[in-house]
């Protein structure tokens, strides 16, 4: 049969295939806010009575000391493992959760509503009760950020399922796939960048979920860091693990994107965003 | 093999619009068959039931009454035997177009080599060799709509269901593809059914054309042109073609058509 795909020419291959078409790179404005905001914090800053504020170069300064005295990698690590295994966990179990609610009515009637309210759930007040159970260690952190974060990423991909276009599901039953090809192979993919929204919202409740954790613990991790600055007065130390935990969330919110770009690079050319 | 009956199928759609509750009778007492090896086509204005009888063919939808049997066994769901090619092709956003036609191979339990280099023959078929590996946003809605043919061709259906599969396609393409499906006709000897809105091609390439107005069966009609059609470019020219072509306008409308660009000289 004659050839009727188009001509590809060689000087548009050539060309890059994904200009912003900014005259400055965002990241140059990104930095800039950053920086005006540390200048204006630091000069507001250093007028107030260092026990009810702080200021960037004291915040630094207080980093550099419990930095090199190993307290605060200390602290970071048994906050981080916490976090990771308890953040691993919600996408784990949340994932394949917001799937079959979504995609069968008898799972979604069954579970739906814990979900929900799961998601509404005072957490805080129950934490008193966790430890109960759980004791002041490892675990108790991990639990309290699985169900802070297990959650927003369960319903989140309820909603992306029950988004999924049915002529796609069509797509499946006209080949005969069975039900769970559907959601493997159709329901799944379709349902990614909902999920990723989801990863991105829980990120945030997680964070806050392992410092709530430790401030009740109190024994290891940032937030004790943070508990025990607080009741020393030692108002600069205490910014150090919340500036820190912030700076944390920005990267994982970055490596979420990126890792949103390996499993659904189609995502970002449907999608028109500049 | 390949027969496909539909007896008095019916079909009613509830729909919330608004308050209140509305019901549509897309489709009224349908009954046609179509032979085993057989081209028909399906025509009518839009809205008035082709798709929905295609999908019930099909087995993604269920005939409120009636029934449909593919060599006398009656559809209760999607088969390998039937394959459909969708109004709007109807790709997997996030496969390539060789995945896309993969896909549907797979779920036949094809694997390795051989999935491979069919699915490469069947784009190959339809021209889109060089665009194998580029995703449904990166193909034009014609290129889109080819791929959805060549994954319905590729599990070497029975019965081949088509809805509308030219529409979206220039000119040029359209022919070349609609002798290519001739071709595969008579290579293949599969039954079609096909929907379009271009009586032109309803009279090309069917055997007999299925007029349906608002859910009802109107008329049916034989084309009075034998089966190896030729050339389909040299056929438009032709005295026969003119005349049927004038047989189902007149059966469509009531009254004398427009004469057909080709015919008048
Ligand atoms: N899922 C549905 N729910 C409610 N009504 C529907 C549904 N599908 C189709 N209909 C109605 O059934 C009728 C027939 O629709 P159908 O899609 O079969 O038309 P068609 O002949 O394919 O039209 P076109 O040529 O525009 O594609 C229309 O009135 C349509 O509104
Ligand atoms: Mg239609």
């Amino acid at each position: 049969m004659a050839e009727v795909s188009e001509r590809i020419k060689a000087s548009e291959a050539a060309e890059p295939v994904r200009s912003t078409g900014h005259a400055v790179p965002p990241w140059v404005i990104t930095l800039g806010s950053v920086v005006v905001l540390l200048l204006l914090w630091e000069f507001f800053g250093r007028n107030i009575n260092p026990i009810f504020g702080s200021y960037p170069t004291a915040i630094a300064q207080a980093a550099w000391e419990i930095t090199v005295s190993g307290e605060l990698g200390q602290a970071a690590l048994q906050s981080l493992q916490a976090f990771v295994l308890g953040f691993g966990l919600s996408i784990v179990i949340g994932v394949p959760l917001g799937l079959v609610i979504g995609r069968f009515w008898v799972v979604e009637a069954a579970l739906g509503l814990y979900v929900t309210a799961g998601n509404a759930m005072p957490l805080v007040a129950l934490v008193p009760l966790l430890i109960l159970w759980l004791g002041l260690g490892f675990k108790v952190k991990v639990a309290i950020v699985l169900l802070m974060s297990v959650f927003p990423i369960a319903i989140n991909t309820w909603l992306g399922v029950a988004a999924v276009p049915k002529t796609l599901i069509e797509v499946g039953r006209t080949f005969v796939a069975s039900n769970t090809t559907i959601l493997r192979r159709i329901v799944l993919p379709a349902t990614v960048p909902y999920i990723m929204a989801g990863i991105r919202l829980a990120v945030g409740r997680a964070v806050v979920a392992m410092i709530i954790a430790e401030f009740f613990t109190s024994i290891s991790g940032l937030g004790a860091i943070v508990i025990t600055a607080a009741n020393n007065f030692e108002t600069a130390t205490m910014f150090v693990p919340i500036i820190l935990l912030m700076v944390l969330a920005l990267g994982l919110n970055a490596l979420i994107g990126w890792a949103e770009h390996k499993v659904a690079p189609w995502q970002a050319e449907i999608s028109d965003r500049n | 093999m390949g027969e496909v009956r539909l007896q008095d199928v019916s079909k009613r759609f509830r729909m919330r619009v608004g308050q209140e509750v509305q019901t549509v009778q897309a489709l009224d007492r349908v009954s046609f068959s179509v032979a085993e090896g057989e081209i028909v086509a399906l025509i009518g204005p839009s809205g008035c039931g082709k798709t929905t009888a295609l999908r019930i063919v099909m087995g993604l939808e269920l005939a409120t009454s009636g029934q449909v049997q593919v060599d006398g066994v009656a559809v209760t769901g999607c088969g390998h035997d039937r394959g459909l090619v969708f109004q709007h092709a109807q790709l997997l956003p996030w496969l390539t177009a060789r995945q896309n036609v993969m896909f549907g191979l797979e779920m036949k339990g094809m694997r390795g080599r051989e999935l491979m280099d069919t699915a490469m023959r069947y784009l190959a078929l339809v021209g889109l060799t060089a665009s194998a590996d580029r995703r449904p946003h990166q193909l034009s809605g014609g290129m889109q709509q080819r791929v959805g043919i060549a994954r319905a061709l590729a599990i070497d259906p029975k019965v081949l269901l088509m809805d509308e599969p030219f529409g979206a396609l220039d000119a040029q393409t359209r022919e070349v593809l609609q002798a290519e499906l001739l071709d595969i006709h008579a290579r293949t000897g599969k039954t079609i059914l096909f929907v379009t809105h271009d009586l032109d091609e309803a009279i090309l390439l069917a055997d007999r054309v299925v007029v349906l107005r608002a859910g009802v069966v109107e008329t049916i009609l034989a084309v009075p042109l034998p089966r190896a059609r030729g050339d389909l470019g040299q056929l438009r020219g032709t005295e026969a073609f003119a005349a049927a072509r004038h047989d189902v306008w007149r059966a469509l409308h009531g009254t004398v058509p427009v004469p057909h660009a080709s015919a008048v000289h």
